[in-house]
């Protein structure tokens, strides 16, 4: 990781302590509690897991010289984002991993290097010490694949019944790079819109997870750190006008959230978006839209006619954009609307969710 | 997906909208008025909106959109009802999900649900007596909606738990039988349909002899049709065929699901544990005699209705919805005044409004591309994080 803390080279802050130890099997308040018990549990898991510099001294706060951050660009970006996904596992991830990707691609999609990320985590008594380990692991390599620091952070333990297993919030800094301008408001009419491959596999993953529906399909999460990615379409496509990742409401939201933003309508083909076999299948039974599917590791970008070709040649030569496809463009018609031409060759209009999506009765 | 996308090719699409074109201009009553064909169930208008099957018709055929969606014609005092009995101390109420989001009169079983009433969703009745093995303490309630087409479920699963003897089940019964709601809306007065789309999956269950008299006393055409998109343009075709040659008959388009006598065992499942109901209040329709079923004395320990006291009370919908001639055809549903306005998605007044197959939410979620108003001018747009106002269609 490239970001450097304050006290680098002025002291001996790499010359590592000796870290406490938990050694019973779950968590208890104790370890939220302010005494050795809760030094201990942050030394196991956190600062073992996430050693850096900053983050060493256990400050109440990590220090960054400006200078270091204006290497990157000329804006700071700074987002905030909680995880409470149940199970906490699940194919393809963890919430550790999920709490990770997710605000680094938060920031990445503003056209932001990320750097630095908080972790605060809110643990119900009762939870095995062994999975938060394994949580904080799980964070700690999907940091150093997405070259992010998590330099400070914050534990709480409460009651049994008070929230479920485990919440985390990070919070990130990242610098834009500058030029770099990206907006939900300039999308222009005959832009293409395009996606970086399968919707909807991580809002299965998770249904099929919960295993209500007892399906032993095996549906793996796209979860996955999206900053190089994103790096390379703006590095082929400057005049990029916006990227947002299809999370929660999924594809069909952030459609939605450009056509009104930008006050221009949208047409896709229900026929060029890619969703695998599996998913549209497990659609089919519960009676899902595959378009409102929540994703982890997918983006809609929209990009300038002319800069089209070279951003899909970029987007497919990285490995979480293999799959890029162009799925349908900008028009001054029916300002504010997505509408999609199906695959049977009628035309409707993809609005936004009123709620959670429900399953059909019938 | 193999068996699924065969059903949405869009050649053969484009096929079956040319010959219904071609047998539109050689009906004569289409010269000076629209066609009207009702699709009765749900599941139909689901799909004629996904896959934007109206905007692919000739402007001749206007689709009404029927009663067969169960969470729609639910009435509010039924809602009530759900929610009282899940509100009761130690009771886990296990429901579909699209049926938490119907509001009763004070609130739906989503809100019961976040002010602390064990309300759970499943996916078969059989969860909830999974449920109720699983928790002796407690005692579940299933919440039986729907037509002929869940009923043997909802029925083999009171007889399942009788075979094991778990007492702690019981069944809030709501189910419905469409035909005596096909019956009330042929009887309306003003109403206009000239042929019917039947529901394939309650014909799975009843076979096709009961709408002989949609034929024989209406002289109305009832196709028994599947829900794939092909299957719907198949079945609005033959449906055209039959007006065309100035026939009524009842046929079965989605013979490889539906056997002509209905399917024996789920009947017979039906016939043991239930009974009719003297009447039955539809929401958007009113109270239809014998259009519900209650359960019979022998099952009574597991009748949730005779187990807790509910207000059992008949809520009216508010005077100005007018969803009631919506599901008649009688008026579209942009010609209501509340339509867009007091009544959305967002905050649902009417039946059609509440679940996503009703025609209301359909319009205005998916609306008819062709026939939009501006949303935003340009200028004059709602910028970012503002909701967009009402969603508005030309008449």
């Amino acid at each position: 990781m490239s970001g450097e803390g304050e006290g680098k080279g002025a002291k001996g802050a790499a010359q590592r302590r000796k870290l406490g130890k938990v050694d019973i099997p779950t968590v208890t308040m104790a370890h939220g509690g302010g005494g050795k018990a809760m030094h201990d549990f942050i030394d196991d898991l956190f600062v073992d897991a996430f050693y850096n510099e900053p983050l060493a001294p256990l400050e109440d706060q990590a220090r960054f010289s400006i200078d270091a951050l204006a290497r990157y660009g000329d804006r700071l970006a700074f987002t905030t984002d909680s995880y409470v996904v149940s199970p906490l596992e699940f194919p393809g991830g963890d919430i550790g991993k999920l709490a990770i990707c997710g605000t680094v691609n938060d920031l990445a999609v503003g056209g932001a290097t990320p750097l630095y990320l908080s972790c605060a985590v809110i643990v119900e008594e009762g939870v095995s010490v062994d999975l938060m380990r394994k949580v904080a692991r799980s964070m700690a390599a999907t940091a150093v694949e997405a070259g992010v620091e998590v330099v400070t952070g914050d534990t709480k333990v409460v009651e049994r019944g008070a929230c479920d297993k485990l919440f985390i919030n990070t919070a990130g800094i990242g610098v834009i790079r500058a030029g770099v301008k990206l907006g939900v408001e300039l999308a222009q009419p005959d832009d293409l819109v395009i996606v970086n491959g399968v919707l909807g596999d991580h809002g299965a993953t998770i249904l099929n997870a919960r295993g209500d529906m007892k399906l032993d399909t095996e549906i793996f999460s796209d979860c996955a750190p999206l900053h190089g990615l994103i790096g390379a379409l703006l590095e082929a496509a400057p005049n990029t006008r916006f990227i947002r990742d299809a999370t929660r409401g999924g594809l069909a939201t952030v459609l939605n959230e450009i056509a009104r933003g930008s006050e221009v309508g949208i047409e896709i083909r229900e026929g060029q978006i890619p969703i695998r076999a599996v998913v549209r299948g497990f659609c089919e039974l519960l009676g899902l839209d595959p378009l409102y599917l929540a994703n982890e590791g997918k983006i809609v970008c929209v990009v300038a006619k002319d800069e089209a070709e070279a951003a899909l040649a970029a987007l497919r030569a990285h490995p979480y954009g293999k799959d890029s496809v162009a799925i349908g463009h900008v028009t001054d018609e029916r300002p504010g609307r997505v509408v999609m031409t199906t695959v049977l060759g009628g035309r409707r209009i993809v609005d936004t969710l009123v709620g959670e999506q429900l399953p059909r009765i019938c | 997906m193999k068996y699924v996308d065969e059903f949405r090719d869009p050649e053969k699409a484009q096929t079956l909208v040319e010959k219904i074109r071609a047998l539109v201009d050689q009906i004569d009553a289409c010269k000076s008025r629209p066609l009207y064909i009702m699709e009765v169930c749900g599941g139909h208008t689901h799909a004629i909106f996904r896959y934007g099957i109206e905007s692919m018709l000739p402007e001749e055929i206007e689709l009404v959109h029927g009663p067969g969606c169960p969470v729609c014609v639910l009435p509010m005092g039924r809602v009530d009802d759900c929610v009282a009995i899940a509100e009761t101390p130690k009771v886990i109420f296990t429901t579909f999900g699209d049926a938490m989001r119907v509001p009763g009169s004070s609130k739906s079983l989503l809100e019961a649900k976040a002010g602390g009433a064990d309300v759970r969703m499943v996916y078969s009745p059989l969860d909830s007596l999974s449920l109720a093995r699983d928790n002796p303490d407690k005692e579940v309630v299933f919440f039986g909606l729907g037509f002929e087409t869940t009923m043997p479920s909802t029925a083999l699963t009171v007889l399942q738990a009788e075979a094991e003897g778990i007492e702690n089940f019981s069944l809030f019964c709501n189910h419905i039988t469409i035909i005596p709601a096909i019956k009330a809306i042929l009887d309306a007065p003003g109403v206009q349909i000239d042929g019917f789309l039947g529901p394939g999956h309650v014909s799975m269950v009843i076979g096709n002899a009961p709408y002989d008299f949609v034929a024989d006393q209406y002289d109305r055409p009832l196709v028994v049709t599947g829900f794939e998109p092909l299957d719907i343009l198949h079945g609005i075709w033959m449906v055209l065929e039959q007006l065309a040659s100035g026939e009524a008959r009842i046929e079965n388009q989605y013979s490889r699901v539906v056997p002509d006598e209905g399917n024996g065992p789920a009947l017979e499942a039906i016939a043991k544990v239930f009974e009719l109901r003297e009447f039955f209040e539809w929401r958007g329709l009113g109270s239809i005699d014998h259009s519900g079923v209650k359960m019979r004395e022998a099952y009574a320990k597991y009748d949730a209705e005779r187990k807790f006291s509910v207000p059992d009370l008949v809520i009216a919908d508010p005077k100005a919805c007018q969803c009631g001639e919506v599901l008649k055809g009688v008026i579209k549903p942009y010609d209501c005044k509340l339509f867009g306005n007091d009544c959305t998605p967002e905050t649902p007044m009417g039946a059609l409004m509440v679940s996503s197959e009703g025609a209301c939410a359909a319009y205005s979620r998916y609306g008819r591309v062709e026939k939009l108003v501006p949303l935003l001018g340009r200028g004059a747009g709602t910028g970012t994080g503002k909701a967009p106002q009402a969603e508005v269609e030309a008449p």
